[in-house]
């Protein structure tokens, strides 16, 4: 049972006595107390869970803890710019009126932001490539395009092209 | 046990970080203080002073009208959001309806769950599309009530008459002597006011709608997409465990023996025990509960668990069995007699033509995305509950009976939840975290794994139709039989949402018409899904009648209107019942939009398909392309709909774009099958969902009218597998008569 220390958006947490086996996951909602990471399925196939370590996207159900340490930890919480100032994804999010049931949300805005932190200007098959391993079970599919191009659009500073609104 | 001290729970209360939101202590508040003013049903005009509740802080600056609208001298308003939201966009659309009557300006609008009372609130549950719907008039009353009170605060404060005021962006005015006044200053004087007669209040038109119909982004929305908490899994009590529970994996089995002091020594489990239950599927049945000090060490304890099950009363349905039997039982004869007009018999000897075909749909799982959850805390005789339940009236009335207590004494809160599709009208989880909880002596939260979720739901019955219908001279239909094969319950009647109305389209356009039913046995859970009965009948009935009109060498879209007839209400008097003038609208809508009739390239074609259910008319065209190794390309679905006036039009095409992509995702690729009782799907490898690289365009057009607005969170969904597979047909030539479609080769 390792106590060990992550590095969550950048604050510093100590973790005693977890099982060596731990996902990050658990670590992040359980530990942590940061709940907008989600469970879907434990077993990498629905992205809810998804989170950055050093800036790339992994499903944190499917990665230990350990293997965390040392790494940066970002979370949904972690990618506003402050608590007035959102990520232009979010941003992007609410103005589409993207979410149904919302639960796997955060989890597609963190692989969509992994995504343009990258390229600020993705294909439609770049979007697919990216986010295919995010479900949505309301099917939010459309929006979600949307949105990415919207902020996208924003982030490149370029305002054409965003797909019309809502 | 390793007993939990109070100084674990405080430590516990601790270490939870400032970002979780202590629900508890905010929803106690505000439930202890609604409840207060209950009694007698609608009270009005009562102003509630709770300084330490964040809701009613500084409640002396606060009118409350009525148990939906608080008006605050700070210029905000609370409307309260009495249904549970599950994705369907009730939490906005509902508040919207108040705001409209009581002209609030949107921007200075607070929208707070109400707690659960539903001697004040009326129904509070979420299925059937029936929330907005059931709300309409009291919603509309209650912010209407409550402009006027704050007119007439205002009327008597400028000495006019209040027929000379008029309100608009959450203020009055009073143009003739230009005057105006904002709620906010008005609030303290309209507390003061009678609270008018709601019957003879005026209600708007909607031509004067100004806020309905226009596209609102949803009120959780800044929540949801910075990971505040508000879901049922994110419920954190001080002192809480955590907990999970294994039953058999064949409904109906029991605990013989398992390796419970194995399981207690791992790492961060505290105790492990079996619970016998009452044997209900929709409450407790038997199985083994874990509590541990996390999430992680609960769950994987589990799958450590062995189990020795007595399946004496298991099931041990088969679904390849089943499938034998409905065919048996489709060449064997007729079944039981649902509805026998005209001469059937008859009218096939005499047809021209007549054809025949054999439709089969699977069982399917709801699969929210959010796996079942619930905390509880039951203690002193009272148990407290936060948990995603689409009915947490009747998740109350189940706990009380399970832990054999008042329903008084249980608090449900309800807490956003992240996906129902109908899985969370049972309360099963909620029941079992109660007892959870009774038996360990603390709050416990209880996860439910991916897998158990899969393997524990009230699945979307499977069914069969062995369909006939007779052709005239003329191309028209002469006659239509229908027998339906399904499975029954303990009741001797089909299982829940098994079960077809002898009615069902199209036989009520018709002299000459029989449905005829068998029922199959079946010990397996089952339950509403999406559209119930419709998601499964659309699929067998509009695709037949696709192929009659095929048969009959008439154009579908017309073969349909010809039916519908003239322009009438099927029951006079019930404004929910079919309207065939809605009904051919709709058809002829999508029709348009989508080029119907257009010649197409090779291996391309248009489906068409309509279904009418929950009150809503739905006609939706599919435009696909089918490649030589069946592979489909999805061009476009186009849906034209009638549930009376939109009241958001962002969330009304959502739900409708939601539920085709539901639809398309089900048609192709999902199934669960069942053998030896058991489920043989586990996780979403098994069960996949559609993804984004295959969602298709769904353009969504709406008819509005002035009709009682009706939910959005279903009728969508019938045509859409129907129209893909008439579709497929004119793309193909293949008719597809089973689901899903990948049993068949079909891939996208
Ligand atoms: S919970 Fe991690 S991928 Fe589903
Ligand atoms: S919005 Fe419900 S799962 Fe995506």
């Amino acid at each position: 049972m390792p106590d060990i220390q992550l590095e969550v958006n950048g604050r510093n947490y100590d973790i005693k006595d977890i099982a060596a086996d731990t996902p990050l996951l658990w670590v992040i909602r359980d530990h942590v107390g940061l709940v907008g990471t989600k469970y879907g399925c434990g077993g990498g196939y629905c992205g809810a869970c998804t989170v950055h370590l050093d800036g790339n996207p992994v499903r944190s159900c499917s990665v230990l803890a350990t293997s965390a340490v040392g790494k940066k930890v970002t979370t949904i919480e972690g990618v506003a710019v402050d608590d007035n100032v959102l990520h232009p994804l979010q941003e992007a999010w609410i103005e589409h009126d993207v979410p149904q049931c919302g639960y796997c949300q955060a989890g597609q805005i963190m692989s969509a932001a992994a995504l343009l932190s990258k390229n600020t200007n993705p294909t439609d098959s770049d979007i697919d490539a990216a986010m295919s391993g995010n479900l949505c079970r309301c099917a939010t599919y459309i929006r979600i395009r949307r949105a990415i191009r919207t902020a996208a659009a924003k982030i490149s500073g370029n305002t054409m092209g965003t797909g019309g609104s809502v | 046990m390793n007993q939990t001290t109070a100084q674990d729970i405080i430590n516990e209360m601790e270490n939870i970080s400032a970002g979780v939101l202590d629900l508890r202590v905010v929803d106690r508040r505000t439930f202890l203080k609604l409840t207060g003013i209950t009694g007698t049903g609608l009270v009005l005009g009562y102003t509630i002073r709770d300084a330490a509740s964040p809701v009613y802080a500084a409640a002396d600056n606060q009118f409350t009208a009525n148990e939906f609208v608080r008006v605050a001298t700070d210029g905000k308003i609370y409307l309260y959001s009495k249904n549970p939201e599950v994705g369907q966009g009730i939490k906005t659309a509902v508040p919207m309806v108040i705001a409209e009557e009581l002209d609030a300006d949107w921007a200075d609008v607070i929208v707070e769950q109400a707690p659960i009372n539903e001697e004040l609130y009326g129904r509070q549950s979420a299925g059937g599309s029936r929330s907005l719907t059931t709300a309409w008039d009291q919603v509309r009353k209650a912010g209407a009530s409550a402009r006027a009170m704050l007119i007439s605060a205002a009327a008597k404060e400028w000495g006019v008459p209040a027929s000379e005021c008029r309100t608009e962006a959450s203020s009055v005015f009073h143009d003739a002597s230009n005057r105006r006044a904002g709620y906010a200053s008005l609030a303290m004087k309209a507390a003061e006011e009678p609270v008018p007669d709601l019957d003879s209040l005026p209600l708007k038109k909607r031509s004067e709608y100004k806020l309905l119909g226009k596209r609102i982004t949803g009120v959780d929305n800044r929540k949801i997409v910075t990971g505040q908490p508000l879901f049922g899994i994110d419920a954190v009590v001080p002192g809480m465990r955590y907990a999970s529970y294994l039953k058999c994996p064949a409904a109906g089995g029991s605990v013989r023996s398992a390796n419970l002091d194995e399981i207690k020594a791992l790492p961060g489990v505290e105790d492990a025990f079996v619970i016998e239950g009452n044997n209900e599927p929709t409450e407790l049945m038997p199985g083994i509960a874990i509590i541990a000090n996390s999430t992680w060490a609960a769950i994987s304890a589990k799958d450590k668990l062995k189990v020795d099950w007595d399946e004496t009363h298991a099931t041990r349905a088969s679904w390849s069995d089943a499938q034998k039997n409905a065919k048996d039982a489709a060449s064997k004869g007729q079944g039981e007699m649902l509805h026998d007009i005209g001469n059937v018999d008859e009218k096939f000897a005499e047809a021209e033509k007549s054809f025949e075909a054999y439709y089969e749909y699977p069982f399917l799982s709801h699969a929210p995305l959010e796996p079942q959850n619930t905390t509880a805390w039951v203690h002193d005789g009272k148990a407290e509950i936060w948990s995603p339940t689409q009915r947490p009236a009747q998740g109350a009335a189940s706990v009380a009976g399970i832990l054999g207590i008042d329903e008084k004494d249980v608090e449900v809160h309800q807490l956003r939840v992240g996906g129902g599709f109908g899985r969370r009208l049972m309360n099963d989880y909620m029941c079992e975290a109660a007892a959870i909880s009774e038996r360990a002596g603390v709050p416990v939260k209880l996860q439910w794994t991916r897998e158990d979720d899969m393997a524990h739901d009230f699945y979307r019955v499977g069914g069969f139709h062995a369909l006939k219908g007779a052709i005239d001279k003329e191309g028209k239909l002469s006659a239509w039989q229908d027998h339906f094969i399904t499975f029954m319950g303990p009741n001797k009647k089909p299982v829940s949402g098994g079960d077809m109305r002898a009615s069902e389209f199209p036989v009520d356009f018709f002299p000459n018409t029989r449905v005829t039913q068998t029922m199959l046995p079946l010990r397996v859970p089952t339950g509403p899904w999406r559209s119930p009965r419709s998601c499964g009948i659309a699929f067998a009935v509009q695709s037949f009648i696709s192929e009659l009109a095929l048969e009959a060498g008439r154009d579908h879209v017309e073969f349909l209107l010809e039916m519908l007839g003239e322009p009438r209400w099927l029951e006079e008097g019930n404004i929910d019942a079919m309207n065939t003038g809605r009904a051919a609208r709709v058809i002829k809508l999508a029709a348009e939009k989508a080029g119907w009739g257009k010649s197409m390239e090779k291996g391309r074609g248009l489906g068409l398909a309509f279904h009418f259910s929950h009150a809503g008319h739905f006609a939706e065209v599919a435009d696909i392309s089918v490649d030589d190794n069946k592979k489909l390309t999805i061009n476009k679905i186009t849906v034209a709909g009638d549930v009376g006036p939109i009241i958001n039009l962002s969330g009304a095409e959502n739900q409708c774009q939601g539920a085709v992509i539901d639809a398309l995702s089900t048609t192709l690729g999902l199934q669960v099958s069942i053998e030896n009782g058991r489920i043989q799907e586990t996780n979403f490898h098994q069960y996949p969902i559609l993804r984004m690289d295959k969602a298709p365009d769904v353009a969504v057009h709406f008819i509005e009218s002035d009709a009682r607005p009706t939910g959005l969170g279903e009728p969508a969904l019938p045509p859409a597998a129907p129209a893909i597979c008439n579709a497929i047909y004119a793309a193909s030539g293949i008719r597809v008569r089973e689901l899903p479609l990948t049993r068949h080769g079909f891939s996208v």
